[in-house]
């Protein structure tokens, strides 16, 4: 054979696949970039300098030469006794005796009440770091009572606390629990059903138009605008079943202040947004499974259910996993629907149940990043730190699981 | 689906008489509107091996599987005519797919053995069928039939998907004979095969030709040749469909075709 007949245009063939190469580079160099960027902001935010200010110095609250942190319970009660109201004191008996508080308790109460640090002025870390010297001399011309401290907004008792109206003692206990029963209510509903429909749909119905039409529909619904879902939540969940989503059907609330706007409303709303993923990628799992292992157990007298049971769905299974844990984890961060079908913004009760009042992580973050101060900032990126950290644990726990439950042959 | 199942009898009955296994009366298969295999009539012999030859997309394959209505897994396919099994027509709507199924079993051309281990590749069939007796004898029994049980016996928890091409074609045999079937159908069940580990099934289906009535579908006429007793030669007709052309004894087919297209055939001709 003769070379001539061949064209072979080596370096041409080569120049293509190197611009290809480069361009598939520069396309994950341009997403690391902006997955940097959005962590840098994020991080920059949670920690940095604040100026605080007492609108009482502790100093002077001393007794007898002994420090206010040293004070003994009975010296704390009786500071904040002075300083209080008769009612306001009244007002914190009757939530809780003094007789049975701790004096970790009475002290937080004085310095809430008594002491009341402010936060008058707060940096980023970037500045905090750069510019500490003008920093340092803007808050002494501005602020000369404040003390310049480093904070970090991510804390163990921003985790720890509910939610509050001061950026300071704000927490994210409330919307990470709302988050998590959401989340639990979503899976439940939304598990069964979706890996139900994808068996259906690929192992029994026959191809009809029907079918064909419903499928089309699914695929189309994936991409429906999440808004939409809350709209149907509001109207179906929320409005039609409120006897069932409140929880007065069951006795679970009490008829006269229950509505629908409750954790359980939202779980099945967001079962319903994540649905049609989740049909769509256990569909393709199935369907990824080989023909030929359908036809080693049918060959063998196995019924179509013993089939699917013992051999698809075993198969298909990490593959459902899979697209269960993306579906998931769209839901953990979905915030519009949830607007619409009314999660409140402000919970300082712990959810306990699906019949609760909720909250959700992206709610708090959106409410707070909507705040004008400054300090919600911080607070807003400190929750976005925790929203990020809990949908990467949640996934890490169940990729695996997943690995630990599906044998590999 | 509504009518009562009908068994299919255990012992032979009616006109096959003993001697046929099974047996196609004026069997067409469609797929959709197109006919796959036209008008066959066919008696295939108990306990003999009987070969399916003929060039490519003949409807060999098509005509083996409607044996044991696996055609109906693909969508559109149906059959009409007759198979005759034990007397019993299986495409008869009162007789469950799921029990002919178990009675004809199926080997098939790539080894599937299921991504589980050795030990319960041969089980799972009998089991799931509800299989009452000792498990671990039916296994080893099932191994030892395939010509594997020496070469598995130390590590039958082992995936079965670790074992070499021809080693997972036998394992398929002794998952498919450990149902206790009447019929074994195999569609070119060495073609994907090396030599050696084809010359391992043949020399396995001949002995398992005492007990079991076996189809094989071959495009290699030599395997054809040195393994059946029964060869029955397919070719397409003008409408691309499947006819019988030719069924007798291998020695006849192959040494005195009656009909000039077997001959063409088999020396090699066309096809």
């Amino acid at each position: 054979m003769s070379a001539d007949i061949f064209n072979t245009r080596l370096d041409a063939r080569k120049r293509a696949g190197m611009i290809s190469h480069g361009l598939f580079m520069a396309a994950t160099i341009v997403g690391i970039v902006a997955l940097t960027a959005l962590l840098y902001t994020v991080i920059v935010q949670s920690f940095g300098l604040v100026a605080v200010e007492n609108r009482v110095d502790p100093a002077t609250l001393a007794v007898n030469g002994v420090p206010l942190e040293e004070l003994s319970k009975e010296q704390l009660i009786a500071i904040l006794q002075a300083n209080l109201s008769a009612g306001v004191i009244r007002r914190y008996e009757s939530e809780q005796p003094f007789a049975e508080r701790t004096r970790e308790n009475v002290y937080a109460l004085v310095l809430e009440r008594v002491v009341q640090p402010r936060i008058v002025e707060s940096w980023s870390l970037s500045d905090s770091l750069l510019r500490r010297a003008a920093i340092q001399a803007e808050t002494a011309a501005k602020h000369p009572n404040a003390k310049l401290v480093f904070r970090s907004w991510l804390r163990p008792d921003f985790i720890t606390k509910p939610q509050a109206s001061v950026p300071d003692l704000a927490g994210v206990r409330t919307a990470i629990l709302g988050s998590l029963w959401t989340i639990l209510i979503t899976l439940v509903v939304a598990f069964p059903i979706g890996v139900g429909a994808a068996i259906y749909l690929e192992e029994y119905a026959r191809d009809t138009w029907l079918t064909r039409a419903i499928q089309t529909n699914i695929t189309n619904l994936a991409g429906v605008p999440s808004i939409i879902y809350g709209m149907l939540g509001l109207a179906i969940f929320v409005r039609m079943l409120e006897p069932l989503t409140s929880g007065t059907l069951f006795g679970a609330a009490d008829p006269t202040t229950a509505n629908g706007r409750t954790i359980l409303s939202a779980g099945l709303t967001l079962a319903l947004l994540i649905l049609p993923l989740l049909i769509i990628n256990s569909q393709e799992a199935i369907r990824a499974v080989p023909r030929s292992l359908r036809q080693a157990a049918y060959g063998l007298g196995a019924t179509q259910w013993q089939t699917i049971w013992h051999h698809v769905l075993p198969s298909a299974l990490p593959g459902i996993l899979t697209g269960n844990i993306l579906a998931v984890s769209r839901a953990i961060g979905e915030t519009a629907p949830l607007v619409v079908i009314g999660a409140s913004t402000f919970i300082v009760i712990d959810p306990n149940g699906p019949f609760s009042k909720f909250t959700t992580l992206p709610i708090q973050i959106y409410q707070w990043t909507a705040r004008p101060q400054p300090e919600f900032r911080h607070i807003a990126a400190a929750a976005i730190v925790v929203l990020l950290v809990m949908l990467l644990s949640l996934n890490a726990a169940a990729v695996l699981l997943r690995n630990r439950y599906t044998r590999r042959w | 689906m509504a009518l009562p199942s009908l068994a299919i009898p255990h012992r032979d009955a009616g006109d096959t008489n003993g001697v046929y296994a099974i047996e196609a009366r004026d069997l067409n298969v469609y797929y959709g509107n197109f006919r796959a295999v036209k008008d066959i009539n066919l008696k295939v012999h108990r306990r003999q091996i009987t070969a399916f030859i003929g060039p490519s997309g003949c409807g060999k394959s098509t005509l083996l599987r409607a044996f044991n209505r696996m055609n109906e897994l693909i969508p559109n396919a149906r059959a009409s005519g007759k198979v005759l099994f034990q007397g019993q027509n299986i495409y008869d709507p009162r007789v469950d797919p799921v029990e002919v199924r178990r009675r004809i079993g199926m080997v098939f051309q790539k080894p599937n053995p299921f991504p589980k281990s050795i030990y319960e590749n041969v089980a799972w069939g009998a089991r799931i069928n509800g299989y009452l007796g000792n498990m671990d004898a039916l296994v080893e029994q099932s191994l030892r039939r395939a010509a594997l049980w020496d070469e598995v016996k130390d590590k039958l928890h082992q995936s079965g998907l670790s074992l070499s091409g021809g080693q997972q074609q036998r394992l398929c045999i002794a998952r498919a004979i450990a149902v206790r079937p009447e019929i074994i159908l195999m569609d070119e069940p060495a073609s994907a095969l090396d030599p050696i580990a084809t010359l391992k099934i043949e020399e396995l289906m001949r002995e398992l030709s005492e007990e079991y009535t076996i189809i094989i579908v071959t495009h290699n006429m030599q395997q054809a040749a040195r393994v059946s007793d029964f060869t029955a030669f397919l070719l397409m007709d003008e409408d691309r469909a499947g006819v019988l052309v030719e069924y007798g004894p291998t020695r006849q087919i192959f040494t005195r075709p009656k009909d000039k297209r077997t001959e063409d055939y088999i020396t090699g001709r066309f096809g």
